[in-house]
Formats: structure tokens, sequence, C-alpha cells
């Protein structure tokens, strides 16, 4: 289940662009792996990132995990409804269960990442 | 030299289930099933089973097997009846505590003591050496298989596969039944649910299996197992319980009722009678993020603990866990705080358990 116009990168986030806005999540392998998601720790808005910055921490069960900046930018929202419902991440990753958006943001650094179709490639052989 | 891990004769049942499989303490065991959280909420509002072989069953028989064995554990033996478990601890000359573990009466001269998987060679090489000359020492545990059944339908899906009934067992009693040869039921677990932990030959725990899963029951992993007794405020050894520590810094002296000396009675009636410096206690955070085993506890900004165990605890929704306390702060109600490294959580003292069943 990967979509189109999107972005990934070897450590599973995706990150989608709608005119000057970017939205970062993390793939349904991501949330697979990870198991059920007890709490997120999110960026608040005005935060700076650079690409590979950590912008979230995302808790399961049994441990927590960095999610990285796809590309630099400033946070311009957080997904407040993970804070009771964390598990929207597990449900919808692709969707529901974005965790930020970034605006301004380092649209160069998208030829970076791998495409949809490169991050299958990429999943299947590992 | 490495050791491959070891597997239980579920191993099999586990893999074509689609488990995620871990090395728990030299073992390949399911950390879960469908999820976590699932198994959790499944084993306190309907049933679940545990593969739970990786634990240790020694049997231990003849004449004088009861007063030897009493010597050895905090557990007072000599009130058992046939068809009763007691749970206490098995200690070091120093207090220390080596294990926990249940021991099981059949009779005045036929036991079984149960321990955990990690400790399990430790634990038979003290006991054994430890018995005199006449009582017999059986490590039965690659011959004898164990299953937790917990949850309110549990009784009734023991009865359903087994015939066997469990409902009318008073807690921590058990009865022997034939599967294929001995089988026990005891009224005993790990979860804060009514449930049984099953005993039969190992020959026949995978059709035993399958036949719970044909009636429905599905298994639960040890990321459950652990949520769950959490919760129920059990202690896990090599967190709550350690060498370092007697049962008094674990909190536990209800357990050390026993006059008669046992191997660290000394130890633990000088401790009791001066107050241990530390003690264990439970905590629970006001949110969903979690405090993990290592992480400092504070009072003022002064380190004061140690994180034993924690964990977002499903059904209460919030993070809990337990922490080794300086006596002196370690009152439930005490506002205290945690250094994740990332950030501090508050939190407050709590007496366990944190959920009991209704």
């Amino acid at each position: 289940m990967v979509q189109k116009n999107v972005w990934y990168t070897k450590d599973h986030e995706w990150v989608s662009v709608e005119g000057d806005t970017a939205t970062v999540g993390i793939s349904d392998h991501a949330q697979a792996a990870l198991g059920d998601i007890t709490f997120v720790d999110l960026p608040k808005p005005g935060k700076v990132v650079k690409a590979h910055d950590s912008l979230a921490v995302i808790e399961s069960v049994k441990a927590a995990s960095d999610v990285y900046a796809p590309v630099g930018g400033t946070v311009c929202a957080a997904n407040d409804t993970l804070g009771a419902a964390p598990e929207t991440i597990n449900q919808a990753p692709l969707g529901e269960g974005w965790l930020c958006k970034l605006k301004p943001f380092d649209a160069a650094g998208l030829a970076a990442l791998m495409t949809a179709e490169q991050y299958e490639a990429f999943l299947a052989e590992s | 030299m490495t050791h491959e891990p070891m597997r239980t004769p579920l191993y099999d049942a586990h893999v074509k289930l689609g488990a995620r499989m871990v090395d728990f303490s030299g073992w390949m065991m399911p950390i879960q099933y469908d999820g976590i959280i699932a198994e959790h909420h499944r084993t306190r509002t309907d049933v679940t089973m545990f593969d739970t072989c990786h634990m240790g069953r020694f049997r231990v028989a003849g004449p004088g097997s009861g007063e030897a064995i009493n010597r050895l554990v905090t557990a007072e033996l000599s009130t058992l009846k046939d068809g009763q478990c007691r749970y206490g601890f098995l200690l070091r000359e120093d207090g220390g505590i080596l294990d926990d573990l249940i021991v099981y009466r059949f009779d005045a001269e036929h036991w079984m003591i149960v321990v955990n998987a990690g400790t399990l060679p430790k634990d038979r090489e003290w006991i054994r050496s430890r018995l005199p000359a006449g009582v017999m020492f059986e490590d039965a545990s690659s011959r004898m298989a164990k299953l937790d059944v917990q949850g309110p339908k549990a009784f009734a899906k023991t009865a359903e596969v087994l015939g066997v009934d469990a409902a009318s067992l008073g807690y921590f009693r058990f009865r022997t039944f034939d599967y294929g040869g001995e089988a026990i039921v005891s009224r005993t677990g790990y979860t804060g649910e009514k449930g049984v932990e099953l005993y039969v030959d190992a020959t026949r725990i995978v059709e035993l299996w399958d036949r719970f899963l044909a009636a429905g029951v599905k298994p639960a992993g040890l990321g459950a197992r652990d949520t769950l007794r959490l919760e129920a405020g059990l202690p896990l050894y090599g967190h709550e319980l350690s060498e370092d520590i007697t049962p008094v810094e674990a909190g536990l002296e209800r357990y050390l009722t026993k006059a008669s000396a046992y191997i660290g009675s000394d130890v633990v009636r000088q401790r009791r009678e001066q107050g241990p410096a530390k003690r264990l206690t439970g905590f629970r955070i006001e949110g969903r993020q979690a405090a993990r085993a290592g992480q400092t506890v504070l009072v003022n900004n002064r380190p004061v603990g140690i994180v034993t165990s924690g964990s977002f605890a499903p059904t209460l929704q919030v993070a809990i866990g337990f922490a080794m306390v300086e006596m002196a702060l370690a009152a439930p109600g005490t506002p205290v705080q945690v250094d994740t490294g990332r950030n501090c959580l508050d939190a407050v003292l709590v007496n366990p358990p944190f959920y009991k069943a209704g």
C-alpha cells in the first residue's frame, strides 16, 4: 500500500507536497514494524529543522523511535488529534495519521528522496 | 561458543500464526500476534492463552521432601494442603533473591516448584544441591508443557476443551486430571484476571493448543503478558526482583510470614527490624508517555530512585511503572519526576495494583 505523489526516505518517512506545504508521516511498513503506537511527541509550530533532524518521537508499547525530517523546513502545524488517539498512525499512516506540516520547506531536498515505486523496490530488497 | 535460542514445542504454531518472535532469556518466544494492545484487552474482556513452556518445572518427591523445600524458600509450606500452592522466593544466604516461584503440594511427599525461564539453570542447581539424600529431584521442564489460559471466559473455555472444572477451584488451588498422562490445572496466573495455568505432557501440548484455537481462544504474546502483569502490580524477576535486594526492599513482606528458618531468613529478619534503605513502589504518570527501566526518579531535582519497569498501560490509558526509591520518599502520594533523557515526566507514587479485575 504505497501512494503516488509522495516521496519516501530510507528511514520510512513519507512527505507529500501541496503548493508550499509539505506534510510528513511514516509509512505503512514503519507503523507495522513499530506495533501499537501509544504516544507521539510532536514538534511545536515554529520549530525549524534541517533534513535528517529529529522531528518527532513515536512511542510504541515496547520502544521509542525517532522520526526524521525528510527535508528541511519550518513546522507550521502538528496533528493534535494524535494526542488522544495515537493509534490513528497505525490505522491510517498515509492519511489521518499524518504527523506535521512544514511551510516553508526545502523543495530541492525532495530530489534526494525515493519515489513511491523506488520505495516499494527498496522494501522488497531489504 | 554461542547458543542458538531454544524453542518450545509450540514454536511452529506461533510462526504459523504470524507471531513476531524474539529471543527472551534464550528462548524464541512470541512477542505479539495481532498486536499487544488487542491481546491485552482481549485478556481482560474475553480469554487468551499464553505459551509458558519456557518456564521451569521441578518435581521433588520422597520422605522429607516437603521439609527440605521448606528450608529453601520463604513460603510457609507446612500449612499447605494437598492440591494447594503458594508463592514465595528462593533466597541466597545474604537474603538476595535468586527467583520468585510457586510451590505446589500434591501430597506430603510430592511437590512441584515452578520457576522463571531465565533463572531455570541457576535455580535447578541451587535446589538440587541442597536436597538431602533420599529426596528425588527431577527437572520436568522438557517432559511437561505449560499453557496459561486467562480472562473472564478462561474457566468456561477450559471446561469446554478439557471437561475440567476450574471455576470451583479456590485461588492458588489445583487439581490433577488425565490428558494422555498426568495433567494439572491450577487457579494461578500472571495477568490479574481469573484464569488457569495448565500443565500437560509435552507430547500433547500442540494438540491442546489446537483445541483451544478451535474453541475460539486466541493466543497472546509476551508483550501483552508484560502490560497485563504490570497493571496487576506483579513483579518481574530481573526488573523488580534481583539478587541485589531482599523481598523486604521489594515491598513483599506479606510473603515473609514463616517463623521457621530458611536460607536467608536471618538477613530478612534483620532487614525488617532495621528497615530497608530503599523500597519498591508503583508510580502513575498522568499522560501516555512511558517511563522505562533504568530511568532516574527525582524529587526536587534530586535523584532518589530508579525505574525498574515502565510502560503505557492499555486498560488504564496512562503510563505506569515500578521504581526502587529511597525509603523516606517512597510513600504513596509523593509527587516525583522521571527523567526520560528527552524530558522530565511528572508522576505520583502509588501502591500497586494499578488495576483490579471487576
